[in-house]
């Protein structure tokens, strides 16, 4: 709020491999969001840094870090936020045209990603006139259509039943370990991020409590 | 993203909120059309003027003289120039010379008499001239009874109305309580005969060998049929238009009629018959003073007004200035409909903005949505408010000619749109657009994403 400045994320230092799977649990203002918001380059950091593949992001001109949003990290959030006068398929297919993809290549693509996430029959179809499960998977299809090495997930599944939720954990994981992405999720369901995540690191009040490996496994090789 | 892209999702953009963007477009085509409407008033009256000017047959007109009879129009001509007695006569060849300069429709001698002309037994005294096809379209004719001359050579002859009037025996009146229409009906096919002295040639050996012309003068009678009656008074007539009664120009020349200066041509050592005066018919009065200066340029002298065609252009100029003004005001206001338009789709659509910057979308490409969306606007509007200012100004003249046609005036065009003002209207209404565009594009493209993605 105006000039007084908040600390939403403070002192934290966290290394993450390429193609791990990490939760980052915290309750409500606990700065999960903001963190993500950071890692994602839609925040600059007052102090400190973010650095991705090499790239401190607080450095990045305002052109280069909509170039790293655009190829380098897909993002679902809790709402879906799909754009609600477009179709499916349009909505899929915008970060295409931010991207300058070829017409013809833009409409295969974004069918392929959606036939991926299971809304082959729904191309054609706008966001409201779908189920909540349906509108993440959408959504889903469109963070990864340009196949970024990074996905970051803000509550995916706070919207959805159990069912439905199941459905959208199962996808993510399924980029993970078959497209290798890095999955960074935030959550306050333990339970989802000791069912799917590698990696738990918890935070409150800004500040991190505990950065755990989850069952025996911890990601793929890779240093950043 | 690329243009087509941005201007494609700006289509769909303004169908989603279509009745806010269709007023703000009818806001801008109201510009463009009070816009439009405003020019075309003033070019259409500029062309009215200036075909009235052309009709006149004052602006487009060389009077060419001879140096030899020493009827120069100015001072500046008398003092300048070879002296009389070295100077070309005015006679067919040099007519023929003249005609082929470039600019000149046509040229020829001025031929008018005054002579007697007999109807139904009555002698009666007018000027008679001869008249070139071309003057058809000279204001004089405008308006006129009947029919012009069917060739330019037919023994025909044209009454300017208050002599018409006289041949039939009326009172002499002002010209403007003459009714022409009423007079036509019992003189039109009626026949008319012209008593003249024609020059004939004659073998006198004597002038032969001085070097000068010998001539007799014979009384001829020539029958005319009268074929039409002219509207306009001979005071209102300009130019070669003035005189009582009109001959077919080609008629005249072949009459030969005695003229004062043949008297001349017996003292003329050259021989030839000459012509007082030769009418120089220009293509458009800005031609009129290269043809004037090649003229002198062959020792003549001549006469023309060039002049006021200039000040009358200076005035449109201003009077399109002012009416543009005008128009543009109503564009001005439309452009902050546009402002305000786009304003409000920012406030409504902060979300949509802040998704498409979160996946991916730079600070350019925001600001290229909007102002496609500006832009679209503007063409829409535009070519929506050239057909309305099109509309607008027929609606114009259509009442302006309702009106004259009941005070018994001609109708006139008094509106004109031009292919330049369609598309410089077209053009000027997109500039103005984006120009609108630019402060609400820029304040999309620098929206924050996080702030525009809260949710409360």
């Amino acid at each position: 709020m105006g000039e007084v400045l908040i600390r939403a994320v403070d002192g934290i230092s966290i290394g993450v491999r390429h193609g791990e799977f990490v939760a980052l649990l915290g309750a409500s203002g606990s700065g999960k969001s903001s963190l993500l918001n950071l890692i994602a380059g839609l925040d600059r950091p007052s102090s400190g840094k973010v650095i991705v593949q090499g790239h401190d992001l607080g450095k990045l001109s305002r052109m280069d870090l909509a170039k790293y949003r655009l190829h380098t990290v897909g993002m679902v959030f809790q709402s879906f936020n799909l754009i609600p006068t477009m179709t499916l398929l349009e909505n899929v297919e915008l970060p295409l045209r931010f991207a300058e993809a070829a017409r013809g290549e833009r409409k295969k693509l974004a069918q392929q990603a959606l036939n991926r996430v299971g809304l082959s029959a729904r191309l054609r179809h706008r966001p409201t006139e779908l189920s909540g499960g349906e509108q993440q998977r959408a959504a889903l299809a469109r963070a990864v259509i340009n196949q970024p090495q990074i996905l970051l997930a803000d509550e995916p599944t706070g919207n959805l039943d159990s069912r439905t939720g199941t459905e959208i954990m199962n996808l993510i994981r399924e980029f993970n370990q078959n497209l290798g992405m890095t999955v960074l999720m935030v959550t306050h369901e333990r339970s989802l991020a000791e069912r799917y995540a590698k990696r738990m690191i918890s935070l409150a009040d800004g500040k991190l409590t505990s950065d755990e490996p989850n069952g025996t496994t911890t990601g793929g090789a890779g240093e950043r | 993203m690329k243009f087509y892209d941005a201007a494609e999702l700006a289509g769909r953009n303004l169908r989603e909120s279509i009745l806010r963007n269709s007023l703000t477009t009818v806001g801008v085509s109201v510009g463009v059309a009070s816009l439009v409407a405003m020019l075309s008033l003033g070019i259409g009256l500029q062309q009215l003027a200036n075909r009235r000017l052309e009709k006149s047959g004052l602006f487009d007109t060389v009077v060419v003289t001879s140096r030899r009879d020493l009827r120069g129009f100015n001072r500046e001509q008398e003092e300048n120039g070879p002296a009389p007695a070295d100077s070309p006569s005015l006679d067919e060849a040099k007519r023929q010379q003249i005609e082929k300069l470039p600019h000149v429709r046509e040229a020829y001698p001025d031929i008018r008499f005054v002579s007697e002309l007999r109807y139904d037994d009555q002698p009666h005294i007018a000027s008679v001239a001869g008249i070139p096809s071309s003057a058809k379209s000279n204001e004089a004719f405008d308006g006129m009874q009947g029919a012009f001359f069917s060739a330019d050579s037919a023994p025909e002859a044209i009454l300017q109305k208050s002599f018409a009037a006289e041949l039939l025996g009326n009172k002499p009146r002002p010209d403007d309580e003459v009714n022409a229409a009423i007079l036509a009906p019992s003189l039109i096919r009626k026949k008319l005969v012209l008593h003249y002295a024609e020059r004939t040639s004659s073998q006198s050996g004597d002038a032969q060998a001085k070097g000068g012309a010998a001539y007799s003068v014979v009384s001829r009678e020539q029958a005319l049929t009268i074929v039409g009656i002219s509207e306009t008074g001979p005071d209102a007539m300009r130019g070669q238009a003035r005189a009582r009664v009109f001959i077919p120009l080609r008629l005249a020349e072949s009459l030969h009629v005695m003229q004062p200066s043949d008297l001349r041509d017996t003292t003329n050592t050259a021989g030839a018959q000459t012509y007082t005066t030769i009418e120089v018919r220009v293509d458009s009065p800005a031609n009129v003073q290269p043809v004037e200066d090649s003229i002198k340029k062959m020792g003549f002298n001549t006469f023309s007004i060039t002049d006021a065609t200039k000040s009358l252009r200076r005035f449109f100029a201003v009077l399109d200035l002012f009416l543009g003004i005008f128009g543009s005001l109503a564009l001005a206001v439309a452009s902050i409909g546009i402002v305000n338009t786009l304003v409000m789709a920012i406030l409504e659509r902060r979300r949509e903005i802040g998704i498409m910057k979160a996946i991916g979308a730079s600070d350019a490409d925001v600001r290229g949505l909007f102002f496609a969306e500006a832009g679209t606007m503007g063409i829409f509007g535009g070519v929506l408010g050239v057909a309305l200012g099109w509309a607008l100004g027929r609606l114009i003249n259509f009442g302006t000619n309702v009106y004259l046609r009941r005070q018994h005036f001609p109708a006139e065009q008094i509106w004109f749109v031009p292919w330049w003002l369609v598309s410089g209207a077209i053009v000027f209404a997109v500039v103005v657009s984006l120009l609108s565009g630019l402060y609400p594009a820029a304040r999309a493209a620098r929206l924050d994403p996080v702030q525009a993605l809260r949710y409360e």
